[in-house]
């Protein structure tokens, strides 16, 4: 076995619960955002759980009409806000950014202190509206005026949570843009950067130059709501459309702040269970800016029914398709990565094969959706819904659970038990794909969403989709279980490489010391991921 | 499983057609290679992988190909959708009323229906009002839907091409009854439809109050049974006594002929405390006075 290392680990260095919330050790606040992410995320599970329950059968069978209403608004709020936005970058770019462009930690360090914070303090906002006030927003997570303007739910407080989310995001992106700019270690250059940092990297140009729009947005509906002022409501001299578009110029975007780190994540996970090099490192590095540059300008395929301009809806459409043409670069040249590779089938790998294949099926739904004659039949269905949690939870969601394993070593030191994480894999895919392509089949019959009940003809997908959810609850509660069972296991060590992987990160102890790093790390000669030059890592 | 009965069905079931076999056949094609390379090259069979580094070639074939598939799939869209937005002259014109939570349908004529009864094979022009909040009327059907959006002006346009009654559901949500906010559209042949035009709207026995409150849509708000849906119960309300909330200011009023017009006309100005401001919407222009001591005459019998 190898020597223990001298070095104490970024946990041993501080102890004590306020060396964890003023820490200002990028590591640290990795895990804080880990820790707070996780538990937003099962809440909202929770909640999902009991839309699906009642919509078992049609009727009632557990809440009213009005607290279902309620159910969905927060899991939206909580998944997008609290969970599917911060996911990635905020967890595993805090904690790897750094590490991977080799240095020590974020430029900011205090503002990324001061983000966690905001984010804390915003997300209790969220949750304080089941205690206090008229009752959570029946809104649905997009707070459409005038309903929004109208009803007597706590929508003011809903949405000044998600307003200062958004400086917890914005920040956050600003910090990653300074990092990566101005902290690569000598001789990384922009095209020897890792993929993970290139997804990072265009996502934080959202982050920064899109959240903005909503933050003032849901400022104006405040005003609406506390001061009366005309803005969305027709009835006092507003325009609803006007909403939907400020609405969507940010939360299109926002669609690829989620996605996008994902492709990063996917795009080291490949290499390194392939042992070899990524295929087409450029175009999958510029499709990443592409994607966030197209994605500004195709906010309006979500108002093709709204009463738009045919002119509007042409362009819209147009551009919407555009986008998927980096999007089908990333897939082939993700496939192409595989082609001659020395695979090694390890749970993080599954969860990438996973992640392309439902990846797959949530980008072409959407050009079903942002096709004009297929949207005006399935807007607002819930083939919209299947839609966008194939490309979320299929996506985004597997991408995290995949990084989870993938990093789980580096992170804690330690390894979980990796049959049990392979079954718990199997039953979480099953279950999410029961869970979700009914939903597909639900919308294209002409199932609405945000429905509390329905027609006895939606009857089968939607018993299907509830049993699926309760696979997908098994598979998710034995993933989890497997992996806290690990972090109690005692005086493992993992060593410092145990995929064998490539980026820096690989190159530190098990977990990382305080600064990163116990000796200078060395970049591979050919780019991130040139494993014919892999630089040897001795433990 | 998908019935479709309008002129645009076959448009719209075309271009789901070429968009989703294009999207199956990549969808599967991707994932059997996928999956075989995963066999092939697993390290067992494969102990030492090769670096290649990427293809100009093949990046040019994948993004050229990819480029000329999605703009085949626009321009079906397109085509499907172009006819939606031409409405043919002399297309019969019925006005749907959108508000929380029933559609409601006027005719030329005048008449008020619940829900739609068009003739087959005539071009029908829908011109789309909500009084409150946003809706949108979807004719699954159809393959149709347009939003109801307050203080704008939208339309659809179908021709029926079957005889049958079809659901007419509401797709945007607009609170805490959305999901109950359905009617149907019936499609008669010629005669039958010159019939029902011909049968004079119905001469009732109803109360012409109780009419009007179905007409309007206050029942799905206010039960007359005495339970509380979202505003107070029209059961034994008359000659009550209430707290009202105006301006922020309570009061005690008992509850008579002047109250109920003025919680017509303004209904945010004396809202009865524990229930919520800003949900009704005036119907100063929609009733008569005439209209309003009719429903109050109703109101009146309801013990």
């Amino acid at each position: 076995m190898t020597a223990v290392s001298t070095h104490l680990n970024f946990f041993q260095t501080k102890k004590g619960i306020f060396s964890w919330i003023f820490s200002v050790d990028h590591k640290r606040i990795a895990l804080l955002y880990f820790y707070s992410l996780i538990t937003f995320f099962l809440v909202g599970v929770t909640l999902g759980l009991l839309m699906r329950y009642e919509l078992l059968n049609p009727g009632k069978d557990l809440v009213e009409a009005k607290t279902y209403n309620q159910i969905f608004t927060m899991h939206g709020v909580i998944m997008i806000f609290l969970f599917i936005i911060p996911s990635i970058p905020a967890v595993f770019g805090n904690f790897f950014l750094p590490i991977m462009l080799g240095t020590d930690d974020v430029s900011f360090p205090r503002l990324n202190l001061l983000s966690w914070w905001i984010y804390v303090i915003g997300a209790l906002m969220a949750l304080s509206t089941l205690l206090f006030g008229d009752g959570p927003a029946d809104t649905g997570w997009t707070f459409y005026a005038p309903y929004s303007v109208k009803t007597g739910t706590n929508v003011t407080m809903s949405v000044l949570a998600a307003f200062v989310i958004g400086f917890s995001s914005i920040l956050t992106g600003l910090n990653f843009i300074v990092t990566i700019h101005r902290l690569r270690t000598p001789g990384m250059t922009f095209l020897k950067m890792p993929l993970f940092a290139w997804s990072l990297y265009a996502t934080s140009w959202i982050q920064l130059l899109a959240t903005p729009i909503i933050g003032i947005t849901l400022l104006m509906i405040v005003a609406e709501r506390v001061l009366g002022v005309g803005l969305f409501d027709p009835s006092i001299g507003g325009d609803p459309i006007l909403y939907q578009h400020l609405f969507w110029i940010y939360s299109h975007p926002a669609v690829y702040i989620m996605a996008l780190p994902a492709f990063g994540v996917i795009s080291e996970m490949l290499p390194t269970f392939s042992q070899r090099t990524i295929f087409g490192y450029k175009a999958i590095a510029f499709s990443s800016l592409a994607i966030a540059f197209v994605g500004y300008f195709i906010w309006g395929h979500h108002m093709f029914t709204s009463g738009m301009s045919g002119t509007a809806r042409f362009v819209f459409s147009m551009l919407t398709f555009l986008v998927a043409i980096p999007t089908a670069i990333k897939v082939f040249n993700w496939v192409a990565t595989l082609y001659k590779g020395s695979i090694n089938v390890q749970p993080p790998l599954l969860y990438t094969l996973a992640f392309i294949f439902q990846f797959m099926i949530g980008g072409f739904t959407g050009l079903v959706l942002g096709a004009l004659a297929t949207d005006i039949h399935l807007h607002d269905t819930y083939f919209v819904v299947g839609h966008f949690h194939y490309v979320m939870f299929g996506g985004t969601g597997f991408a995290f659970f995949g990084a989870l394993h993938y990093w789980y070593p580096k992170i804690w030191g330690k390894m979980y038990n990796i049959k049990v994480a392979n079954v718990a894999f199997v039953i979480f895919f099953i279950g999410f794909n029961m869970l979700y392509f009914p939903m597909l089949i639900a919308g294209l019959m002409g199932m609405p969403r945000r429905y509390y009940d329905y027609l006895p003809e939606f009857h089968l997908p939607n018993m299907i989709s509830t049993y699926g959810s309760w696979v997908l609850a098994v598979g998710l509660i034995l993933m989890l279980s497997n992996l806290v069972a690990g972090l109690l296991k005692k005086n493992q060590n993992v060593g410092r490489n145990p995929w064998n992987g490539i980026t820096l990160e690989w190159q530190t102890l098990s977990p990382p010391p305080l600064e990163n790093f116990d000796r200078m790390p060395e970049i591979p000669l050919n780019g991130p991921y040139d494993f014919e030059h892999k630089p040897e890592i001795k433990d | 499983m998908r019935t479709s009965a309008s002129t645009f069905a076959q448009g719209v079931d075309f271009s789901l057609y070429v968009i989703a076999g294009i999207s199956i056949f990549f969808l599967i094609g991707i994932t059997i290679v996928m999956l075989f390379f995963v066999f092939r090259y697993n390290k067992k069979r494969n102990p030492v992988a090769s670096n290649i580094e990427g293809s100009h070639k093949l990046e040019i074939i994948w993004t050229a190909v990819p480029t000329l598939l999605v703009m085949v799939m626009f321009y079906y869209g397109w085509m499907g959708y172009k006819p939606l937005r031409t409405v043919p002259a002399g297309a019969l014109e019925v006005t749907a009323y959108g508000q929380m939570w029933k559609f409601s349908f006027e005719y030329p004529d005048g008449r008020l229906t619940d829900s739609l009864v068009v003739p087959i094979g005539k071009p029908v022009k829908i011109n789309l009002v909500s009084r409150d909040v946003l809706h949108s009327l979807f004719i699954p059907a159809f393959r149709m839907k347009e939003d109801m959006v307050p203080g704008k002006n939208n339309f659809l346009w179908f021709e029926a091409t079957e005889k049958g009654r079809f659901d007419i559901l509401c797709a945007e949500y607009c609170g805490q009854l959305h999901s109950y906010m359905l009617s149907s559209v019936t499609v008669l042949d010629e005669a039958g439809y010159n019939q029902w035009l011909a049968t004079a709207s119905s001469i009732s026995e109803e109360h012409p109050g109780l009419t009007l409150l179905k007409q309007n849509a206050c029942l799905t708000c206010h039960s007359q049974d005495g339970s509380k849906i979202i505003g107070p119960s029209f059961k034994g309300v008359f000659g009550k006594t209430e707290i009202v909330e105006s301006e922020g200011v309570e009061r005690e009023i008992v509850i008579d002929e002047a109250y109920i017009s003025r919680s017509i006309k303004q209904p945010n100005a004396d809202v009865v405390k524990g229930y919520l401001k800003g949900l009704m919407v005036s119907y100063e222009a929609v009733l008569s006075d005439e209209q309003i001591s009719q429903i109050t005459d109703y109101i009146k019998t309801l013990k």
